[in-house]
């Protein structure tokens, strides 16, 4: 297992080389120079170009992402055109607020789906499955953003019981939280249901019932074991995903987070702050993955045992 | 004269009618109600797309009355107006072209480039097989909506870019599941057969093996047109799409976003758009999904 693990984490460092370089020559593209966005428009081309060399900017573009390489070993992510402050500093300054914001979504997310998943499956074709099912086939319909707007105007606007920007205490986090767990806990329902519809079918519960075993034991122990594993890894991967994809939201919000950083740095045409952000992002993702991955080994023997024979 | 008799007996044997595949799919789907009502409704927003000019003039969606700034909705404007006083419901009108356009197209051309590298690395494996999926790994370590936003800023904000940037980050996604079905009917005998009585590669490919790996790839599509609708109008509504003062839902919802207090209409009629539309095409999708293959469902 920990051969497996290791060979995982090698992996990460060839996949991270060519994500940086992927975003890099994106970068490239964006028709704007490191000059032209601190001077601003009036500048002399000549003051321009000096400012430019300075960067390195005048250097091609793999120098470019060499150099970036060799500094981001070190802990150096350059400094941002616009505020010529640490893009690591600025980066990992706003990384709690994700992180609490992605945290909050993902458990209020497991919280309500696994639940009403299982009892969607257990009551097939109930009322609690007709709704459940039709309300998770809605929320997979409705941009994350407008639901946002459309919580903010109800609780914060015509109510006025909740803030409806910042985060600044821990009641700043409800809606936008529930903003982003409501779209995942739909997710998260309709794969529970389906799996567990599936498990509820399989010999072995039939086997446990036969045996006399009680019916809660039975859907608890028996069919539920076996039908989160692939529940585990949808909510990986939105973790993963709410880590660097909750962009949107935060701009809903106003938080301060990565996300909100990484669309500043874009408005500002700021490439160092927004390549800082992607690899951040991208580097946290991987990393997510991994974890599940490794979970996943963990908690299913039949997988653990493919890998430590691999 | 017994020969042609033969021909004749021939010609006259009744063979029992064969039904297409098409028109069993369709059979099965027409049983399921919720799968029509969103076929119904994904119509209808079609044939407004089609005819959203005689419905009401785009000239009228861009036309300018200070006079009726964030008026409510009322008979003469069924949806109210907005900030510039622009009647609403003539810009969710033409505001659906551009929606369908950036969903429908991102998916199709998502497709059509995912279909070329999942076919290639599926049937010929190989060396070719693991650098194409290597490269697909690591575009998808990146998470989706980072790729599209870093592609379209990289391009600068428009419709079309949106568009690129969309169908960008879907290759990916579809290279894995065209090849992962294209796997599944290459290891079967009658692509062997193909092979043995020397049929050519590309005949194999178009004739035998797409065909049969089309299915869990309609659906997929169908489930992520949805998904990309959501998409293009979460990318306006961060201003990567269309410029104003182009009618688009996504930037509809980020110019009514300021007054939302006292004219909650701006924000509330582009947004029901985005969700019925959403909703039609993956009710829709379902139903296909139940119909293609009858074993998935439950």
């Amino acid at each position: 297992m920990s051969k497996y693990i290791f060979k995982r984490l090698l992996i990460v460092i060839p996949t991270m080389l060519a994500v940086i370089l992927i975003v890099f020559l994106l970068m490239n593209l964006t028709p704007s120079d490191p000059a032209s966005v601190i001077l601003g428009p009036n500048a002399t081309q000549e003051a321009k170009d000096k400012l430019n060399q300075e960067f390195g900017y005048d250097k091609p573009v793999l120098v470019r992402y060499f150099d970036y390489v060799v500094n981001l070993v070190q802990g150096d992510m350059g400094t941002t055109y616009t505020t010529s402050r640490s893009v690591f500093t600025e980066v990992t300054m706003r990384f709690p607020t994700t992180l609490k914001l992605a945290a909050i979504g993902i458990t209020l997310a497991v919280v309500l789906g696994v639940p009403l998943g299982i009892v969607a499956a257990v009551k097939q074709y109930s009322i609690f499955d007709i709704i459940g099912t039709a309300t998770s086939m809605f929320m997979a319909s409705v941009p994350g953003f407008w639901l946002g707007l459309m919580l903010i105007l109800l609780f914060a606007l015509k109510l006025g019981i909740l803030p409806s920007y910042g985060n600044a205490t821990w009641v700043h986090y409800i809606l936008p939280s529930v903003t982003l767990a409501l779209p995942v806990a739909a997710s998260i329902l309709r794969m529970t249901r389906t799996t567990m519809l599936e498990s509820i079918r399989q010999d072995f519960v039939r086997t446990a019932r036969a045996k006399g075993q009680i019916e809660r034991k039975v859907i608890f122990k028996h069919a539920l074991h076996n039908a989160l594993l692939p529940v585990v890894t949808v909510a990986g991967t939105e973790f993963g995903f709410l880590l660097g994809g909750a962009v949107v939201i935060e701009q809903v919000f106003s938080i301060n987070g990565v996300g909100k950083l990484l669309l500043e740095g874009i408005r500002m045409k700021d490439v160092p702050l927004v390549t800082g952000c992607a690899v951040f992002i991208c580097f946290l993702f991987m990393i997510v993955m991994l974890l599940v991955d490794i979970l996943y080994a963990y908690i299913d023997p039949r997988i653990r045992d493919r890998y430590t024979r691999a | 004269m017994s020969k042609q008799a033969d021909v004749q007996t021939a010609t006259n044997i009744k063979r029992p009618k064969r039904k297409s595949q098409a028109k069993e799919i369709w059979r099965r789907m027409k049983k399921n109600r919720i799968a029509m009502v969103g076929l119904a409704i994904i119509s209808i927003i079609l044939l407004c797309t089609i005819l959203a000019d005689v419905i009401v003039s785009y000239d009228y969606s861009l036309e300018q009355n200070m006079d009726l700034r964030y008026a409510a909705p009322s008979g003469d404007h069924w949806f109210g107006c907005d900030n510039y006083g622009r009647d609403i419901f003539a810009r969710v009108i033409h505001g659906t072209r551009n929606s369908l356009i950036m969903g429908i197209g991102a998916v199709v051309v998502g497709i059509l480039l995912g279909g070329f590298f999942g076919s290639i690395t599926g049937y010929f494996g190989g060396k070719l097989d693991t650098v194409i999926m290597r490269i697909m790994d690591v575009f998808n370590t990146i998470p989706f909506m980072l790729l599209a936003l870093a592609i379209a800023s990289a391009l600068g904000p428009s419709l079309t870019n949106v568009l690129i940037a969309l169908m960008i980050s879907m290759v990916p996604y579809y290279t894995r599941v065209i090849r992962a079905s294209i796997l599944n009917v290459v290891g079967q005998d009658f692509i062997e057969a193909g092979k043995a009585c020397g049929t050519p590669t590309r005949f194999i490919i178009l004739k035998h093996v797409l065909p049969n790996a089309i299915g869990p790839v309609i659906v997929h599509a169908t489930m992520s047109v949805g998904t990309m609708i959501l998409s293009a109008s979460a990318m306006s509504f961060l201003g990567m799409g269309i410029q104003p003062p182009a009618p688009e839902w996504g930037s509809m919802l980020n110019e009514g976003k300021d007054y939302m207090l006292y004219a909650p209409h701006l924000v509330i009629f582009p947004g029901l758009a985005i969700v019925l539309t959403a909703l039609s095409v993956n009710l829709m999708g379902d139903g296909l999904r139940d119909a293609l293959d009858p074993r998935l469902k439950d």
